[in-house]
């Protein structure tokens, strides 16, 4: 049996995600065997054209071209998986969904005439259908791996949608909300990095957006509580996934 | 009638981020050669205003996925500079060691997975691994020694989330970072033979005469802090950056080009923190850069693999010698406390200098950020080198010409995510 032809294609981002592929260090040369990598710019500059068993995509849509490009990545894909809260939410870049692009491009470039962008980020599934979703900013190494795994046997990946708060409790962790008063997200953001802020007595920040049920009304009342004022709420909620339903809800009622 | 030869590479590979190169030749000569950054802008600087300066360091990371800790860096120092906060020697050496972190895995990244390749005539690292595995391998131990540097004190290798003003969220242990030892070390072994054999690579034999600008400090290699120097004598503070730098518009051109206002294009990165810093490396670290053909300044942009093998020794070294001298600190982090004001901060990405400018109010909200990462300073250092490469291979034929060029580009590990508000797009120059 040929092996899968694996694309790995970036839009609007910071190239962490696709760098999560490289960062599997022990696993790189056993992957590169197993599937045949045949359009993955950053890492090779052997280009083959489509169609490709499987892509991956990094990055949101910000340009009228890659609104185009992302048609033709479609059209010319198997089975389409985002990566990344670029990919899946529009990513930190999806701020100016909430302002006036015109004014931030006026604010970064002397020249606002040369730039061409839209007045919006958004997440790859606004434009094409996708197959498959992996939070995060930045993907866990282990999730896209598991992504890898599961698509080479022909099953559904193991990613589980729960929240981070379920994670902390499986790994044993002390609440930092409960035990400490900090104010956390894991109650509301999408599992995937076992709990890791909580792990350095931080709370949570959502960088997996988020988790499959929310409350998130419920959560920032107990913000409130723990002395958060509705500013902080508006601004925890509005960052690297802010245009993800939920989050975007909760930032807009305290605005 | 004129022969015209237009060569466009419309997706620069093995380069972080998306970039496209346009070579025109007329009659000949070369008439232009374009880098185009056709990233998307994605407006960092805009929509940092009105945000916590606490939220800085977390939010600058997301501009680069390859050095997250550089933004995490120049960020929390401007900021800390103006609300005068100053944490102690402890908390600024494991910021160092986070660092290093950083550069051991981006430089074993570039070198082997990314550059070596143009050198030995493969598309990509993962095909040279059929042939040089064992160097691979060497590559991507030390990569993961530097990843596992940077999880162990910033909690994961891309944008780490325990950097916060005034410190860390949590200490690592000394049980933690003493775990690191042996893979560190190896790693510094693992250089050495990176070094040892990318010094038997056939370098073609170009000099060039760049201003080159990186920090100085009295007695470190530069990472976090230090004035900024130039091989022409500029010595400067980082808040005076501006009086001596600039982005300037080129005629027929769209991009914000980083220019030394008094004299033009400079390089910043691996070559000029060399240059400018070769004192403060180690005497056995200056044996081992002669021992690989380097004098205390390399012009040559193809030996930068060079360079970035002694910086990997050297860091390793480094993150060692951090390890062993560890004692966690009392407290994680010094007490913020806001004040209005505006602070300018240089750090050493591994790409080169790193400059981040904040305005604050009183409550600590941002009110401007401006942010000039090292590939826009570099983008006029590089055109000019393509300039240099292409008309040295103006007879070759197409395909030979482009990796000659593509090469040139990569010889300076160009991040072009970090870049994009130093945006250019192509516009025919006829």
């Amino acid at each position: 049996m040929p092996r899968p032809r694996l694309a790995v294609l970036k839009f609007a981002s910071c190239d962490g995600c696709q760098l999560s592929l490289l960062d599997c260090e022990d696993e790189l040369i056993a992957v590169a065997g197993a599937v045949e990598i045949v359009n993955f710019p950053e890492a090779s500059r052997a280009v083959q054209p489509g169609p490709y068993d499987v892509t991956l995509v990094e990055g949101s849509i910000t340009t009228a071209h890659d609104a185009e490009r992302i048609r033709e990545v479609r059209a010319d894909s198997g089975l389409l998986v985002t990566i990344g809260a670029c990919a899946t939410a529009g990513g930190i870049q999806a701020l100016r969904n909430f302002g006036d692009t015109d004014e931030y491009v006026r604010a970064v470039y002397a020249h606002p005439d040369y730039i061409s962008t839209l007045a919006t980020s958004t997440p790859i599934s606004d434009h094409v259908k996708v197959d498959f979703e992996l939070r995060g900013c930045p993907i866990s190494k282990r999730q896209l791996l598991e992504l890898v795994s599961a698509l080479l046997a022909g099953r559904r990946p193991v990613v589980p949608a729960h929240s981070v708060c379920v994670a902390c409790k499986l790994a044993g962790r002390v609440c930092v909300m409960v035990a400490q008063g900090t104010p956390c997200l894991g109650p509301v953001t999408h599992t995937g990095c076992n709990a890791l802020c909580p792990s350095f007595h931080r709370g949570c920040y959502g960088c997996f957006g988020p988790a499959e049920t929310t409350n998130t009304a419920s959560l920032a009342a107990q913000w409130e509580v723990l002395g958060a004022t509705r500013r902080d709420v508006h601004r925890a909620f509005r960052t690297f996934n802010a245009a993800a339903e939920p989050f975007c809800r909760e930032a807009d009622a305290h605005g | 009638m004129a022969d015209t030869r237009r060569i466009r590479v419309e997706m620069l590979a093995r380069v972080e981020g998306e970039g496209a190169l346009e070579i025109d030749i007329e009659d000949g000569a070369v008439e232009s050669v374009r880098l185009s950054i056709f990233e998307p802008p994605r407006l960092f600087e805009a929509f940092m205003r009105g945000r916590a300066a606490g939220e800085a360091p977390d939010m600058a990371a997301r501009i680069c996925g390859i050095c997250p800790v550089a933004y995490q860096m120049s960020a929390v120092h401007a900021i800390e500079s103006v609300f005068g906060m100053q944490p102690g020697p402890e908390i600024r050496a494991l910021r160092r060691l986070l660092y290093c972190g950083e550069y051991i895995e981006s430089h074993a990244l570039h070198m082997v997975m990314l550059h070596a390749p143009d050198f030995l005539g493969y598309e990509d690292g993962i095909a040279m691994a059929a042939d040089h595995g064992d160097l691979v391998v060497r590559a991507l131990a030390a990569k993961k020694a530097g990843n596992a540097l940077m999880i162990a004190v910033g909690g994961r290798e891309i944008h780490p989330i325990n950097v916060r003003l005034g410190g860390f969220y949590r200490l690592p242990t000394r049980a933690e970072l003493t775990a690191l030892q042996p893979a560190l070390a190896q790693a510094r072994d693992d250089s050495v033979a990176i070094l040892r054999w990318a010094s038997g690579f056939t370098f073609p034999d170009v000099e060039r005469d760049w201003e080159m600008v990186a920090l100085r400090h009295p007695t470190e290699y530069p990472l976090i802090e230090g004035r900024i120097a130039s091989t022409s004598g500029i010595d400067i503070a980082a808040d005076e950056f501006e009086t001596v730098f600039e982005e300037r518009h080129v005629a027929h051109s769209n991009a914000l080009q980083g220019m030394v206002r008094a004299r033009g294009a400079y390089l910043t990165g691996p070559l000029a923190r060399y240059a400018l810093n070769y004192d403060r490396l180690p005497p056995h670290i200056q044996a081992l850069a002669r021992e690989a053909g380097l004098g205390p300044v390399c012009r040559n942009p193809y030996r930068s693999i060079l360079v970035r093998a002694v910086e990997t020794v050297y860091f390793c070294e480094e993150a060692l010698r951090i390890i062993a001298t560890y004692r966690p600190p009392a407290a994680a982090m010094v007490p913020l406390t806001p004040r209005a004001g505006t602070g300018a901060w240089a750090t050493e990405a591994p790409r080169g200098l790193l400059w981040h400018r904040y305005e604050l109010d009183a409550e600590g909200s941002i009110v401007t950020a401006r942010i000039v990462p090292p590939t826009a300073q570099n983008q006029p250092a590089i055109e000019a080198d393509l300039l240099n490469i292409a008309t040295l291979h103006v007879d070759d034929d197409d395909d030979t010409l482009q990796l000659a060029c593509e090469a040139a580009v990569r010889n300076h590990d160009p991040c072009i995510s970090c870049a994009t508000h130093f945006l250019k797009l192509s516009v025919t120059r006829r």
